[in-house]
């Protein structure tokens, strides 16, 4: 009973300075430093997948091969694909910002393993180490992401290291997965049911699903390309009995599920934002929750629509094609409820929220052309082109990679107690935005003209997109720079934040910034509900 | 306070039971392949191999001890990837 | 209310840094998440399967006969029989019984160890007479039995690789035991361990038929 008095007086240490010197920073279970260890690993990685894109991307600035060869740019193209979908946008926002808050959020003190998260970090590292040690040992390879047979058991480049890689980058994504479920399930405040989680909550959990049950069939489905390609095991060899097929079938029924893995935790972070922002209690908050499963659960049924041209068979396309369109329904939940939250509210243009809104105008491009390729006449004309790099990246850079922007603006002051300034954070989000459109507008209609992706050279019909898609690149980048600076600077010059610099009514904002080593000063405050605004006429 | 305790032992019997109903199935099993059943084969083994598996996740890992929480993971992971081999079939059963 | 509150909270302070409350319901939750990623594992192989033995069916059936069904039926005996002396191991220890749970233990090591044996004789014997992936004997074969063979390696070998990974589990409970870090009032370690091996037992329970018994 002694602790309750020290509790209130001796102000605690917080988690940043509690204990000094790098080795307790590589030896912590404090879930608050293994999400800024992942977020060190994955800035870095960001940037350096960013200046590989912006590489090749100069190389397309004018027909014919510049200063690339072939080869070089096929590395580089798989590359920027495995680094930004296995160490960005996969483990990103669950690992860094999921890591930080979840157990903040449902007030508690850490997660339920915490030595088994700082496990997963390594596995992280392990396997972005491997990534990179790829391109520096004998070629790197050159099978674009996806791995395919037969081509990736018989080419002549490193198929090894990335692929090991990308099997140690799954489980480092399944321990976390495992972590936050059992985390939600038995380290929730006794006094949070399940819909009082906030919705950042539900969307880990159900994100933490989806890694459990479909990351170890990709990771299997890998391993047996390493038997085939180095015991000689005929499993997916057309040549020696096998079905690449089904090598597409496995690999896509993990790959496909883990786009909603990238996607999820980032529209549980902008059911965050946007109420803050707009002072309202969220809308239709358990058509958000069920929204989330539902994904979810639907997503897991839709990968062969990856496939429409591989040769399955016709009903299987109609059938995958059906379903791809169901999964529109609960992301078209999600941003209904959205909008309709900010009816009416008290509307604060900062900076995070700018950033939301910019992702619910490029994810809506992203999800409704992705319903132009999930039609399969459609498909047929446009599968392999640039519009589908153009789609995934409006969902995947201007939907998930925003908003992990927008969480880093929103949860900034409350993870390293600094405020930024907010005139240049604002620039760089009207910055990006154009940049961002110059980018990839014109390869939707390139693709649609019949420019096929991932070639090193072009018909000179095509000309003008690339080069206007090569500037908006820069344009993108000088952009992403300045946000970035603009965060890094705040560290050394930034003034202190307060507790709540955004008015926000979840348990983060109700304990000091930074947060203390256990996260609360006393028992978290649950009078209040996760989106209780005192500001909220409509309540 | 939810009942957060572990370890619900029963009796040394009823696991010598499950053990033998797991050996006769086995052996049941066996039988039935040795009848050469031709395309009724795969289907009984795996029925009977359901069936061992049951005996094993109730009584040997206590799922029949255990809140529903286990049995419903189990049910939505079992129905996912049932669903992911209809749907790979989908495609097989129609080429 | 307020005053539990305070004391939950109060504790921390004390012990700054180690956070170590005992939750054997959470970590056999987590165990079991970790149980579903091995039930994928093994089942996206199992889809493979599934796919080959309808386009292969005649290949298939010729390599199962080939297939010595009595070491499997030995090595299905064998392993049920290592579940049953597990479950002995978490009853006994229980019941606060811990020499016979070290005792059960061992058992359950030993029948492991007996599995591995045949199944490496197994291995021999089919190796022996020149059957392994890309041997001259393979190759000759129709393609339909070389997916056969090749999927009996990866399945029968990655299952293997589970029991050798149990037993060592195993052993680090039996260590642990001697140690009193599992004791009767906290066991699910032991539990959990329990819960590996007879995971590892059902997987076992589909192969066998699938591979052995289709001929």
């Amino acid at each position: 009973m002694a602790g309750i008095s020290t509790t209130l007086s001796a102000p605690l240490p917080n988690y940043l300075e509690a204990k000094p010197g790098i080795l307790s920073w590589v030896t912590t279970t404090d879930h608050k430093r293994i999400a800024l260890l992942y977020l060190g690993g994955m800035s870095f990685f960001f940037f350096f997948a960013m200046s590989l894109a912006v590489t090749f991307r100069l190389e397309l600035l004018f027909p014919g091969m510049q200063f690339l060869s072939h080869d070089i740019y096929n590395r580089l193209l798989t590359l920027h694909g495995v680094v930004m979908i296995f160490l960005f946008i996969i483990p990103g926002i669950p690992a860094v910002f999921g890591n930080f808050f979840l157990p903040i959020l449902i007030g508690a003190h850490d997660v339920a393993f915490p030595r088994l998260n700082l496990l997963s970090w390594y596995c992280y590292m392990a396997g972005a180490a491997l990534a990179v040690v790829s391109i520096l040992s004998g070629g790197g390879p050159d099978t674009g992401w996806t791995f395919y047979v037969p081509y990736s058991v018989k080419t002549g480049q490193n198929v090894f290291w990335p692929i090991l890689a990308a099997f140690i980058l799954g489980w480092s994504s399944i321990l976390t997965g495992l972590n936050f479920v059992t985390t939600v399930h038995r380290l929730r405040d006794k006094a949070m049911g399940w819909f009082q989680m906030p919705l950042f909550v539900w969307s880990l959990y159900a994100t933490g699903w989806v890694q459990i049950i479909a990351t170890p069939v990709v990771g299997i489905t890998l391993v047996m390309v390493l038997l085939e390609r180095f015991f000689g095991i005929p499993i997916f060899d057309p040549a020696r009995g096998g079905d690449p097929l089904l090598y597409e079938h496995l690999f896509w029924i993990y790959s496909h599920p883990a786009v909603y893995i990238m996607i999820l935790p980032a529209m549980g972070v902008v059911s965050e934002i946007i109420p803050t922002f707009s002072r309202k209690h969220i809308f239709g908050y358990k058509f958000i929750a069920y929204s989330s499963v539902a994904i979810a659960a639907i997503g897991s049924l839709v990968w062969a629509h990856h496939m429409f041209t591989s040769g399955m068979s016709d009903i299987a396309r109609i059938v995958f094609s059906f379903l791809t369109f169901l999964v529109a329904v609960p992301s078209a939940v999600k941003v209904f409820n959205w909008i309709a939250t900010m009816y009416k509210g008290a509307i604060r243009l900062d900076p995070p929220m700018i950033w939301a809104l910019m992702f619910i105008v490029l994810f809506s491009i992203g999800g409704l052309t992705g319903m132009i390729v999930a039609s399969l006449s459609l498909d047929v004309h446009l599968h392999d082109t640039s519009f589908v790099v153009a789609h995934f990246h409006y969902t995947m850079f201007g939907g998930t990679a925003v908003i992990f922007i927008a969480a880093l603006h929103y949860w900034w002051p409350k993870m390293f107690g600094r405020m930024y300034r907010v005139r240049p954070a604002k620039q760089a989000v009207w910055l990006f935005f154009i940049g961002f459109n110059m980018t990839y507008m014109p390869l939707f209609i390139a693709g649609a003209f019949g420019m096929p992706r991932r070639y090193a050279d072009y018909l000179p019909e095509y000309t003008v997109f690339h080069q206007l898609s090569t500037i908006g690149s820069w344009v993108m980048v000088a952009a992403l720079l300045l946000a970035f600076y603009n965060l890094v600077h705040s560290l050394f010059r930034g003034e202190r934040a307060p507790e709540d610099p955004w008015g926000g009514a979840t348990l983060e904002w109700r304990t000091p910034t930074p947060p203390p080593v256990l996260n609360f000063t006393g028992a978290p405050d649950l009078s209040r509900g996760p989106y209780e605004y005192p500001e909220d006429v409509a309540q | 306070m939810d009942s957060n305790t572990s370890g619900h032992a029963d009796p040394y019997g009823v696991y010598v039971a499950t053990w033998g109903a797991l050996m006769a199935l086995t052996a049941l099993t066996f039988g039935i392949a040795l009848l050469d059943l031709k395309h009724v084969t795969v289907l009984a083994a795996l029925l009977i191999a359901a069936v061992k598996g049951s005996l094993v996740l109730f009584y040997f890992m206590h799922v029949r001890h255990e809140r529903p929480l286990f049995l419903y993971m189990f049910l939505a992971v079992g129905i996912t990837y049932a669903v992911f081999i209809g749907l790979t079939f989908v495609d097989y059963w129609s080429r | 209310m307020t005053e539990s509150q305070a004391t939950m909270t109060a504790e921390p302070v004390h012990a700054a840094d180690h956070v170590d409350h005992y939750d054997p319901l959470g970590a056999k939750i987590g165990m079991w998440l970790f149980l579903f990623t091995e039930v994928l594992l093994f089942g996206a192989m199992f889809i493979a399967f599934a796919v080959y033995l309808r386009q292969y069916r005649i290949e298939f059936m010729g390599g199962s006969r080939e297939l010595d069904r009595y070491l499997g039926l030995l090595n299905t005996a064998v392993l049920l029989t290592s579940s049953l002396t597990m479950a002995f191991a978490v009853a006994a220890m229980a019941r606060g019984q811990t020499r016979r749970a070290i005792g059960a233990l061992a058992a359950t090591l030993l029948f492991g160890a007996v599995f591995l044996v045949v199944k490496a004789r197994e291995w021999g014997y089919k190796f022996s007479h020149g059957i392994y992936p890309q041997s001259e004997t393979m190759l000759d074969r129709p393609v339909g039995e070389q997916v056969f063979y090749g999927l009996y390696f990866a399945m029968t070998g990655l299952h293997a690789l589970h029991v050798i990974i149990g037993m060592a589990i195993i052993v680090s409970a039996a260590a642990l035991i001697l140690r009193r870090r599992i004791r009767p009032d906290r066991h699910i370690y032991l539990e959990n361990t329990g819960l590996y091996w007879h995971l590892v037992d059902i997987i076992w329970i589909f192969l066998f038929p699938l591979f052995y018994l289709i001929g």
